[in-house]
Formats: structure tokens, sequence, C-alpha cells
């Protein structure tokens, strides 16, 4: 058979070698190193790129989390390695303002160095033209900025942290007055302003990110591949660019007027007669007259948004890697898409869910509420279909498919919590309350975090061209389910008991004085969910040089990018690409085999 | 293996999930106080039996879903192996399946809610802190929240805020039990402010919880169901009640706590004597 738009894969057995492999490159000249591996424009490597990045920063926010969690369990007491050479004045314990910092700058690295960047940085850039079957992005040295920026994001953190004062300790939320006065805070000195600029040049890191993706989409589908063949996954970082699109100018003008007030003297977010540990603004020149509120505002209308950016890529890469692994098509694909869409749509009308307790007019929260419980319904469809792919399937219980499987699971749980959340008379008690905390560690972590685990493990093989070990694969599976509901699930209970977040030492509470055994049950439970990690690690690094070596398509799926070399070369396809259907023919009566390939042609094929 | 091992992980985040809710003692690792009831502290203002009441009702809504879910993943990971199955079954989706599952949650989620909205009208509305006529009720004290404490100030014996008898209470916010005409429970209304950043004044107990917010003053009231409070007082030797800030406001944060008490009339009349005794010496 020379049908060159013959599946390569179908034919293949998972691990063997692929003839297609020894196939000439029609190809470019050589590039030097620096060109090929460093400023590189070609989208893969700006994927990994992102995803090595991500990696690491994940590592760091994970440590933070560690302290977090050994103050939580035994407050004040020394802190293991750091105390010595951090806290020599406290008898090594850490100190309040350490704590503050340490909270803030956990969710600000996992949400805008980690996750973010993981999701759109990583995947986004390697999979999209990938999986729609283009060469490359559409403004491939717009791509390579878009990375580069994120140099001067991570520069602005490192010197945050090495402000007098210390790091911001504003929480990653950095609500004004606290924020924005100097006086507040020993982390509202210079800290908090290089915060503010590395949130900046995340922004624009993402927003060169968005305009490269939207644009590859809508312009650089191979033939044949139309907006209702392409798998969820594209269909979802195509949503969530949208949003960052519309969603981040809000944030980025938002960040502006905090810079403004902190050091030009504007008064955006400054009350008159203000006095904050006896200073006052006014006195040394800046305006007044603001509203603390507005923030909150400008702040939420993106970070909800950003929510679902940090989750809907996710519901997309998990969709297709339980079709794939399940070998049967998805349920409803197109529910899935307007699903994702209506969540995007909604995302944009919930913000003002996080002021229900803020003095925000009551009539406007009764709004934000029937809208926010309504978001709840098209994530309620997309479970539904989740299960409705599983039903009838014949699930191969993959690394991959098991953390999509454990993916769902967290969503389900993350989701409902979202509910009582919503419901304002309820959220006034929850509010900020350990419930919150549960939540959102269940989306983004449980959902988001899964998801990028089964994304590596899937997509893995396409990148380095090897197999990660599935032994180790299934094992890092166990202990980060396990150890992550020890983590989290019972978070929602200390909620219940009223557990305020952001509190360094609880106990001293009347009402929380009983909640320290469970705290140290969660902290135990995170050392044991951070050190498993090890596993990943190792099977990471290991398999990256010395993994099994794979053919093009070692999973038998059907969507295009397994149709190119493991690993793709420098323009990504190596023939001529024609697009003949769905994404998801698996167990097709088509054919013999249990799938039919996006680009294999049946014409003439009589059976 | 894998799948049996996966099976009893998935079920056991069902089984462990709905149990950590119901059986409170044993999940705590450690005795729970006494004016708890099941996972939270026994609440005794008027408005908290309903915000109770609305927590179960979703509760019950979501613990069913919450089943059906999954259970439906537990039972297809098991069943839905590869090793027991030929082929998949070749389907795109169903659209009558779509619209079932579109249809009832959406009214399940208005049925969610719609029974919100009266109870936080009668919270958060202007409406709450007003008379019939849309008079503003008079105000039993100022709340003022700074780095890092809580003080109150109290119009003093004349009622009234402004004159040279009004007295200020750190820590402590000491409430009178007042009832109307009908017997029920009278509203507090207070003014909720802050002198510097934003604070959060919450009262676990009373399942309240506001803002203060530099620039802003609101109005918020509490009301004190005193045959609750019985009881609860009743189970323990602390006669006050925690106060917590629960809006990240700096370093000290974490200790910016105050207490809430709750006196019978006549005691409250002499705390108030005892308090203008105290800061404008005995004239
Ligand atoms: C079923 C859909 C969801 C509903 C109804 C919902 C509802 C809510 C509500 C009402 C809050 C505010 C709670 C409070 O502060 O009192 C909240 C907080 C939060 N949610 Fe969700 N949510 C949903 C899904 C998600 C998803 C999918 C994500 C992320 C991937 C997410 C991430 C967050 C985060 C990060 C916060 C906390 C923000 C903070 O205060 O730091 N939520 N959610
Ligand atoms: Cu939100
Ligand atoms: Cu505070």
């Amino acid at each position: 058979m020379v049908d060159i738009h013959a599946p390569h894969g179908s034919e293949a057995r998972p691990g063997m070698g692929e003839p297609g492999t020894t196939r000439e490159h029609h190809d470019h000249h050589e590039l030097g190193f620096i060109q090929k591996y460093i400023f590189s424009v070609d989208h893969k490597v700006i994927g990994i790129q992102f995803m090595i990045t991500g990696l690491i920063f994940f590592a760091l926010g994970g440590l933070f989390a560690m302290a977090i969690r050994y103050q939580l369990a035994w407050p004040w007491e020394k802190m293991p390695v750091i105390g010595s050479v951090l806290f020599p004045n406290t008898g090594q314990a850490i100190t309040p303002e350490f704590y503050t910092m340490l909270f803030t700058m956990h969710g600000t690295i996992m949400i805008f160095f980690v996750i973010i960047p993981l999701l759109t940085g990583a995947f986004g850039n390697y999979l999209i033209p990938l999986m729609i079957g283009a060469p490359d992005m559409a403004f491939p040295k717009l791509n390579m900025f878009g990375y580069w920026t994120m140099i001067p994001a991570i520069f602005c953190v490192f010197m945050a942290f090495i402000q007098p004062g210390g790091g911001p300790a504003a929480g990653w939320t950095a609500y004004p007055p606290l924020s924005t006065v100097t006086s507040a805070a020993p982390g509202s000195l210079s800290a908090q302003t290089w915060w503010l600029m590395a949130l900046t040049w995340v922004g624009v890191s993402s927003m060169m990110g968005a305009v490269n993706y939207v644009t590859t989409i809508v312009k650089m589908r191979a033939p044949g591949m139309t907006m209702f063949r392409m798998p969820l996954t594209i269909w979802a970082l195509f949503i969530a660019a949208l949003l960052q699109l519309f969603a981040l100018p809000v944030l980025t003008a938002a960040s502006a007027m905090q810079i403004c007030d902190r050091m030009l003297g504007t008064g955006f977010f400054t009350p008159t007669n203000l006095v904050v540990n006896q200073f006052n603004p006014e006195t040394a020149g800046a305006a007044a007259g603001g509203q603390p509120l507005l923030w909150q505002h400008l702040f939420w209308f993106y970070s909800h948004p950003a929510v679902y950016i940090m989750v809907v890529p996710a519901m997309g890469l998990a969709s297709d890697i339980l079709s794939v692994h399940a070998r049967k098509p998805v349920f409803g694909y197109k529910p899935m898409v307007y699903s994702m869409a209506s969540i995007a749509g909604l995302g944009f009308i919930v913000w003002g869910h996080h002021m229900f307790a803020s003095g925000m007019n009551p009539a406007l929260g009764m709004t934000f509420m029937v809208a926010t419980i309504m978001i709840a319904l098209p994530s309620a469809i997309k479970v539904f279909n989740w299960l409705g792919t599983l039903w009838g399937s014949r699930i191969h219980l993959t690394s991959p498919m098991l953390f999509a499987l454990g993916f769902v699971a967290m969503f389900i749980i993350g989701g409902l919590s979202g509910i009582w959340m919503a419901a304002t008379p309820v959220d006034i008690y929850i509010h900020d309350t350990y419930i919150v905390v549960a939540h959102f560690h269940y989306v983004v972590f449980g959902g988001s975090v899964f998801a990028i685990f089964a994304a590596i493990y899937h997509w893995f093989p396409k990148m380095f061209g090897r197999m990660m070990n599935e032994t180790l694969g299934k094992l890092h599976f166990v202990g980060t389910f396990i150890f992550t509901n020890g983590v989290f699930y019972m978070m929602h209970q200390l909620g219940m008991a009223g557990l305020m977040r952001r509190t360094a030492d609880p106990y001293d509470y009347e009402t929380y004085a009983h909640l320290q055994p469970l705290n140290e049950f969660i902290t135990i439970s995170a050392f044991l969910l951070f050190a498993w990690q090890i596993f990943f690690v190792w099977n990471f690094f290991h398999s990256m040089f010395w993994g099994k070596r794979v053919g093009r398509n070692p999973w038998r799926a059907a969507s295009i990018e397994w149709d190119t070399p493991s690993p793709p070369g420098h323009g990504n396809f190596d023939a001529p690409l024609r697009v003949y259907r769905g994404p998801y023919e698996y167990a097709s009566p088509e054919v013999e085999e249990d799938f039919v390939a996006q680009s294999r042609d049946l014409t003439g094929k009589s059976e | 293996m894998m799948r049996l091992l996966t099976t009893i992980m998935l079920l056991a985040l069902l089984v462990f999930g709905l149990w950590s809710w119901v059986d409170y003692d044993y999940w705590l690792l450690g005795p729970s106080p006494a004016h708890y009831t099941w996972w939270w502290p026994e609440e005794f203002s008027t408005i908290g039996q309903d915000i109770d009441s609305l927590f179960y009702l979703i509760a019950v809504m979501v613990a069913v879903m919450f089943v059906i879910t999954m259970g439906g993943l537990v039972l297809f990971t098991w069943k839905y192996s590869a090793k027991r199955q030929d082929k998949a079954v070749f389907s795109h989706g169903s659209h009558k399946l779509e619209l079932l599952w579109t249809a009832v949650p959406a009214g399940l989620l208005l049925i969610i809610a719609f029974s919100q909205m009266s109870t936080f009208a009668e919270i958060q509305f202007a409406s709450a802190t007003q008379d019939e006529e849309g008079n503003d009720l008079p105000v039993h004290c100022e709340i003022w929240a700074s780095q890092f404490d809580w003080r109150f100030r109290y119009p003093g014996k004349d009622g009234r805020f402004g004159t040279n008898d009004d007295f200020e209470s750190p820590y402590e916010l000491v409430l009178p039990l007042q009832e109307n005409e009908e017997g029920d429970a009278k509203k507090l209304v207070f003014l909720l402010r802050s002198r510097d950043v934003l604070h959060s004044f919450f009262v676990p107990h009373l399942r309240f919880k506001r803002d203060a917010v530099p620039g802003m003053t609101q109005r918020i009231w509490l009301g004190i169901d005193d045959k609750q409070m019985e009881e609860v007082l009743a189970t323990r030797e602390e006669k006050s009640f925690d106060i917590i800030c629960a809006e990240l406001c700096g370093w000290g944060h974490y200790k910016m706590s105050g207490r809430v008490r709750v006196l019978p009339q006549d005691q409250y009349e002499a705390w108030v004597d005892e308090m203008t005794a105290q800061q404008f010496g005995n004239s």
C-alpha cells in the first residue's frame, strides 16, 4: 500500500519501529544549536520550553505549599531545612510576614507560572499545529517572543523576593489598600511593584500566544479539517485563547492602575482620609477618592475567566485521552463544544461571585448568583458526556487514561462544591474558608494538573520519540490520587467548621482549636504527595533519553498529529495531508481495525 | 490488577467522600467541642437556621449528583475493560440523553437559585435594616476594624452618637437580648467600617460575614435567637464567642480576633454603666 494518506500507525503495533521514520526530510538547512533549541521559532520546541519551565516552577510552588502546610500543622515550630537560614531571629520558626508571602507566591506561581503556561503555553503550542495539520504557528516569531517574554516575568518574580521587607504578601488577589499603601505591609514596599510587573509580562506572553492560537486555528487548518472535525483539545484551546483575548486587557489595565497608585500618586483604589499604620498617603502628595472595590471588580473580571482558562484546555485534553484509551468516540461531540463555549460565555458574567461578602450591591449579588449557579450546567453536561464516552467502551488503563479518569473524578467533586459557594446565603458563611480552598484545589490540582499529567504521558512519545515507563506511570497515579484526596478532601470539612484561609496560626481561636489533628493529617498527606512526584520526575527525564523508542502512533490514535514522525521534524508533516472525518472514529464498523484515522481515505475501499 | 485497584480507589473516594460528612467524630481525628453540631459550630442567630437549611438542601442534591456521577465512573471503569469487551459500542452520542441531562440539572439548579433569594435579601438588602416605612433602624453600635484589632463604639446612655458619653469597647462586642412586641428577637443594626485596609467581620456562630471596606460605611444587622443561644451556652463554660477577621489584612491577620457576648437587658445596662464609669470616671 503506497497510499500516502494512509494512517501510518494503523499497521504499526505499539512500540514497533516504523518505516516512516526513515523517510528523508525534504528539508531546510541544518540549524545551529542555539537557533534550534534556544531561540527557536518552531512551535514544538517552544511548547517543550514552556513545559520544562512550567514544571520547574511547579516544583518551586510545591515547596512553598510544603512550608505552608508545615506551619498549619505545627505552628511556629522550627522549620526544617530553611529555618536556620531564613529565620535566625525567631528560633528558626517561620515569621507571620513570611507566611503571608508564602501563600501569596504559592498562588501566583501556580496560576501564572505553572498552570496557564503548561496548558496554553506548552500544550497549546505543541498540539495546535500538529492537530489541525499546519506546519507551524501563523506567527512563529511572535510565538518565540511569547516564550521569551516569560523571562522578564521570571526576572520580576525573583526581584520581588529579594526586595527589602521580603516578597509580595497581599495574596494572589492583591486587594488594595493592603497592596497599594506601602505602610500596610512589608510586602507592599517595592516587592508588590515587581509582582505587578511580573503579572504584566506574563500577560504580554499570554496575549502573544492567544493571538497566535486563534489565527492559526482559524486560518491554517489542513484541507478537510473543518471546525467540527477538530479534536476537542483544539476547541478547548481555541476557546481559552478567546477568553485570554477578551479578559486579559482588563487585568493589564488594572495592574497598570495599581502600579500608578503605588508609584505615581494616583488614587484609583485609595479612599479619602485613609490612614494605614499612622501613614496617610495623601500627606505624601497622593490622590485619593478611589474605591477598593473597583480593583476587585477588575481583578475578577479577568481572574474568573482565568480559572476557566485553567480548566477548559484540561477538559479538552481529558476528552481526547479518554476517547483514545477507551477506544470509543467522544460521546456528544457537539454538546461538548457548545458546553465549553457556554462556560466561556457565562464565565464573563459571574465574576461577582467572589464578592458576595464584599459590600457590593446585593441586587448585583443576586444576578451573579443566578449566573454562577447556571454555569454548573455546562459543567454537568460535560461530566455526563465523559461518562457517556466510557459507557460501552474498551478501557485500556494506561497511565494517561488513569490520570484522565482521575480528572473526571476530581472535576465532579470540584464542580459540585461550586454550587454551595454560588448560593449567596451559604457563601456568606463559607466564603474565604477552607471550603473555597478545597473547591479550587479539586478543580485546579485534581482537574488541571491531573489532565496535564495525563497529557504528558499521552503526548510524550510524540514529543521525544520515546515512551514513558508505564509501570512507573501507574505507580505515580496511584499515590497521586490517594494523597491528593488525603490533602484536599477534608478541607471541605475544615471549611464547614469555619476555618479561615490565609491564617498563619488558627488554633488560638476557640472555634478552631480542635482542628489541629486533622491539619496534621493533611500536612502529612501533602508531604507524601510531594515526595511521590519523584516517580514522575525520574520517569520524565529518564524516558527522555532512555525510554523505549516508538513509531508514529503508539496509542493507535485517530487524530492527525500521530501521522507525523515521532518526534516530528521541522515543518511537521512529511507527506501531503487531507482530513476526511472527525477525530474520534474508534470502533467504527467501516473498517476492521478499531479505528479510522482522520487522514485515511476510505473512498474506493469496498468491502 | 490495575482495573481492580482503580475501581477500588474510585469507589473508596465515593464511600469515604460520603461517610466523612456523616460520621463527624471519627473523621475529625480528635474530640470535637460540645457546641458543635455536625461539622459546624452551633448557630444561634435568627437567620442561621435558614442558612443552614439552604446548605442542607443543596447538600441533598449534590449528594445525589455525586452518587450518580461517581457511581457511573466506578461502574464503567470496572465493567468496560478492554480485556472483557471485544469491540466498543460505536456511538457518537444521543440527542435524547443530551436533552435529558441538560433539562433535569437545569431545573434543579434553577430551584437552588430561586430558593436562595429571599434569605439573601433578608440578610443584605437595604430594607433589612429599615422599618416598614423605609426609615433606617437606629444603630446599636459602630464596628471599627483596623490592623489588627476590632473596636466597638457605643452611643452611650443617651443612645446618640457624637455626644460626649460615647464609649468604646475594645475586643468585645456586647449585645443585649431584646424582643419586640411579638416576643421575637429584635434586629440589632451596626455600622461596619475600616480605618485602614480591608478586613472582614466574621462570627461563625452567627453565620455572619461582611467585609469592612475603607471609605465605605455598611449597615449590617444581627439577630439573636435567645432559646437557641441558651442551648449553646449550656454546652460550654465560655460565655462569649469568636469574632474572626476573614479578609487578609497584613501579617497580623491571623490574630485579629474579638469576642461577642450577649447579655439579658438588665445585665447589659449594668455593663453600659460599668463601661461609662471606666472611661469617664464616676460623675
Ligand atoms: C461548577 C462550576 C463552578 C462554580 C459554580 C464555581 C463557583 C465558585 C465560587 C462561588 C467561588 C467563590 C467562593 C468564595 O470565595 O466564597 C469560587 C472560587 C474559586 N473557584 Fe470556582 N466554581 C466553579 C468551577 C471552578 C473551576 C472549573 C475552577 C478552576 C479551574 C474554579 C476555580 C476557583 C478558584 C481558583 C476560586 C478561588 C479564588 C480565590 O478566592 O482565591 N472554579 N468558585
Ligand atoms: Cu470565579
Ligand atoms: Cu484580617
